[in-house]
């Protein structure tokens, strides 16, 4: 389940780690030692203390991470006898996510996890949450102003694409002329100029690869199969691909099979069961993923708890919980499949 | 739904062959056919012969900036196969606008039928239980669209924006977000490089196929001369003695049967089924439609167009990978080919 308890893997030390990454157990990029070994318990756990209700907004679960993000949510949240979870209905548009967290706010729950469809755009619902007295952990995409959140808790996409850099560029760097191409998630996204902007920064690292190509899929099984058999027809060798998202991955890795190619390395995106399957039985080109964990909605309603309760997280000196936390996105390859095999998502 | 005489059809060739005979003054164009048409198999018209332009002119420059890509069989094989999904629920809607309506939930219907013919449940029943799963949701969600619109009286922008709506939340329920991949090996089979038929992918022989059938359906049956008059003039179409109403139902189940058909051909070539499948088709399919010189307010409309503007916009797609242009330039100059195919076309049917 969920809880990764230690993040050996660190393959590169230039990985951004950024604020917070120091939390035991949810977010650690060092290998937070062998005797976590709480293995659920989740870190605010302790005792069952003062009731909390945890009033939950998200986008419209259409997606395999994004519907992974909803079970660990609810998973976590009945691990709690103290905890009571108010979830909306998803929804992708703007105007129906702010009358749902309105709804949220009305009800008066004692602490709000959202998760916006768009960070910038759900901004003012955010302040509105705050203004009311309801602390707010803001989940993934972040919001375009702090006072709007207590507690941002998301992943790095940045570090994702830098990651998958590295380990791209260190399984090539005794290849001349190396050839890199990348399947990128829809343009239209913050996150995917991010996540690519971190990959060619790793690249620029080893100047004997060059990225040849990068088409834009939309995270759809179905988009990834036609861009990726675009890309293969355009680019007749390369030695890796870099896809954003594993689910994509699917239709991706369907183009490479239907083609017949073979002799690159593929490395996926988000970590997805099906692609960890691959990786573990080392049948296809995909020989890695870097993990964008949706356990941080775990994470998010340990800490939604104990801000409801006023208290701060174990093995953290603090009375208080952290204002950010940004997960580390892992590199899973088949030398550490199985530590993280447990996390994959359908 | 009267039609208007618009500046674009004086003058214009029509390739509905004929007329029938009890399709009368109103839907009757003021360009009167040339020839009986029946003798030929295929009267080109100048809508066409633009479009064959404007496709001829996309391959020279596919073949000019990536000659050795481009022009390879292997890549003449991806766009014919890229094309096929989408090409058959084109035909499939073509039949409903030139009817006079609309169909703006084949998108939906195919994301529904896929996910539903590779749930576990029926991918136990293998390569059949997958097809016939596919081709009953397809059909079942075109009998609810029909009898909601021919017999319920609802505006088919409503009705079919209303099966939009709940198929992709079916859809949404069925799958519960995670994608579901097919295990079943007949039917992955089907989209690989072994089931070639003379170089020929199956899914293109099936697109071939639909086509036909499709064209043979408008242009050879009272049928598709029926669709043509309800299209042409309702009305007029009633007091000729067609039952408009069962007419209508018959169309948007035809619809229905093509998504369930590219539904299939989906999971074929994706190998999973996901809820997001099929996204914008139905704006792709009405796009080329129209491109293909189907008159959105009904009437007119060939197959051969339809098929044109299919494959118009794929070839762009496929050309705009190769010289692996962005996306942000991609919706941009796509846009800009709609409308210069739109204006070619009209201006070579005015002359």
């Amino acid at each position: 389940m969920s809880h990764t308890p230690s993040r050996r893997g660190l393959l590169f030390g230039t990985a951004a780690v950024s604020a917070g990454a120091l939390l035991t157990a949810c977010t650690s990029n060092e290998p937070s030692s062998k005797d976590d070994s709480k293995g659920d318990a989740a870190p605010a756990a302790d005792e069952t203390g003062k009731a909390v209700t945890i009033g939950f907004a998200g986008p419209q679960a259409d997606h395999g991470w994004l519907n992974a993000i909803n079970v660990q949510a609810r998973q976590r949240a009945k691990k709690y006898k103290d905890v009571t979870l108010d979830i909306t209905e998803g929804s992708n548009d703007t105007a129906t996510q702010i009358g749902q967290i309105d709804t949220l706010i009305n009800k008066k729950v004692d602490v709000l996890v959202i998760l916006p469809a768009d960070g910038k755009a759900l901004t003012q619902a955010g302040l509105k949450a705050m203004r009311a007295g309801i602390p707010v952990v803001n989940l993934d995409r972040v919001f375009a102003n702090p006072q709007a959140y207590r507690c941002y808790v998301g992943g790095d996409n940045y570090g994702m694409g830098l990651n998958a850099g590295h380990y791209i560029g260190e399984k090539l760097k005794d290849t001349k002329n190396a050839k890199v191409i990348e399947l990128s998630g829809p343009d239209s996204l913050e996150l995917t100029k991010q996540r690519s902007k971190g990959f060619d920064d790793a690249l620029k690292n080893y100047t004997n690869i060059k990225k040849v190509a990068r088409q834009a899929a939309d995270f759809t099984v179905e988009s990834g199969q036609q861009k990726m058999a675009q890309l293969l027809q355009a680019q007749k060798s390369f030695d890796a691909l870099w896809n954003h998202d594993d689910d994509q991955g699917v239709g991706a890795l369907r183009a490479v099979d239907q083609a017949g190619r073979d002799g690159f390395l593929m490395v996926g995106g988000a970590g997805a069961r099906s692609a960890m399957d691959h990786i573990k039985a080392d049948d296809a080109v995909l020989k890695a993923t870097v993990l964008y964990p949706p356990t941080m909605a775990a994470s998010a309603i340990d800490l939604a708890r104990a801000l409801g309760q006023g208290k701060g997280l174990a093995g953290l000196s603090e009375s208080e919980i952290p204002t950010s936390l940004t997960l580390y996105s892992a590199v899973v390859d088949k030398t550490n499949i199985d530590q993280y095999m447990p996390s994959g998502f359908k | 739904m009267t039609q208007p005489a618009s500046p674009a059809q004086q003058g214009g060739s029509d390739a509905g062959p004929v007329l029938a005979p009890h399709q009368t003054s109103a839907s009757t164009k003021p360009g009167t056919p040339k020839g009986a048409g029946q003798s030929k198999l295929f009267r080109p018209d100048v809508r066409t012969l633009s479009l064959v332009g404007v496709l001829a002119a996309l391959i020279v420059v596919g073949g000019i900036t990536k000659p050795d890509q481009f022009l390879a069989v292997t890549n003449l094989q991806l766009v014919l196969t890229q094309s096929s999904v989408i090409g058959v629920v084109t035909v499939g809607v073509t039949f409903v606008i030139i009817a006079g309506g609309i169909d703006l939930s084949v998108g939906a219907i195919v994301a529904l039928a896929s996910v539903w013919a590779t749930t576990v449940a029926t991918q136990e029943y293998g390569f059949v239980g997958i097809l016939l799963t596919s081709l009953l949701v397809g059909l079942g969600c075109g009998l609810v669209n029909g009898v909601l619109i021919a017999y319920g009286g609802l505006v088919p922008f409503i009705a079919t924006l209303a099966m939009l709506a709940s198929a992709r939340g079916l859809a949404l329920q069925i799958t519960d977000g995670q994608t579901q991949i097919v295990t079943v090996n007949s039917v992955l089979d089907l989209g690989q490089r072994d089931s070639y038929i003379l170089g020929i992918p199956p899914l293109v022989l099936v697109f071939a196929a639909v086509v036909i059938v499709g064209w043979l359906v408008l242009n050879r049956t009272t049928f598709g001369r029926r669709s043509i008059a309800v299209g042409g003039n309702a009305e007029a179409a009633r007091l000729a003695g067609i039952d408009v109403r069962r007419q209508r139902l018959y169309l948007y189940l035809l619809s229905g049967l093509c998504c369930g058909i590219a539904a299939f051909l989906l999971v074929v070539l994706a190998g999973s089924g996901q809820n997001t499948n099929g996204n914008l088709y139905e704006l792709d399919a009405i796009a080329a439609a129209i491109i293909g010189g189907t008159l959105l307010i009904g009437g007119r409309g060939t197959i051969v167009g339809s098929v044109l503007g299919v494959l118009i916009f794929t070839t762009i797609t496929n050309i705009f990978a190769l010289n692996n242009l962005q996306s942000d330039v991609q919706q941009i100059a796509k846009g800009a080919i709609i409308v210069a195919a739109v204006l070619v076309q009209r201006r070579t049917a005015r002359q």
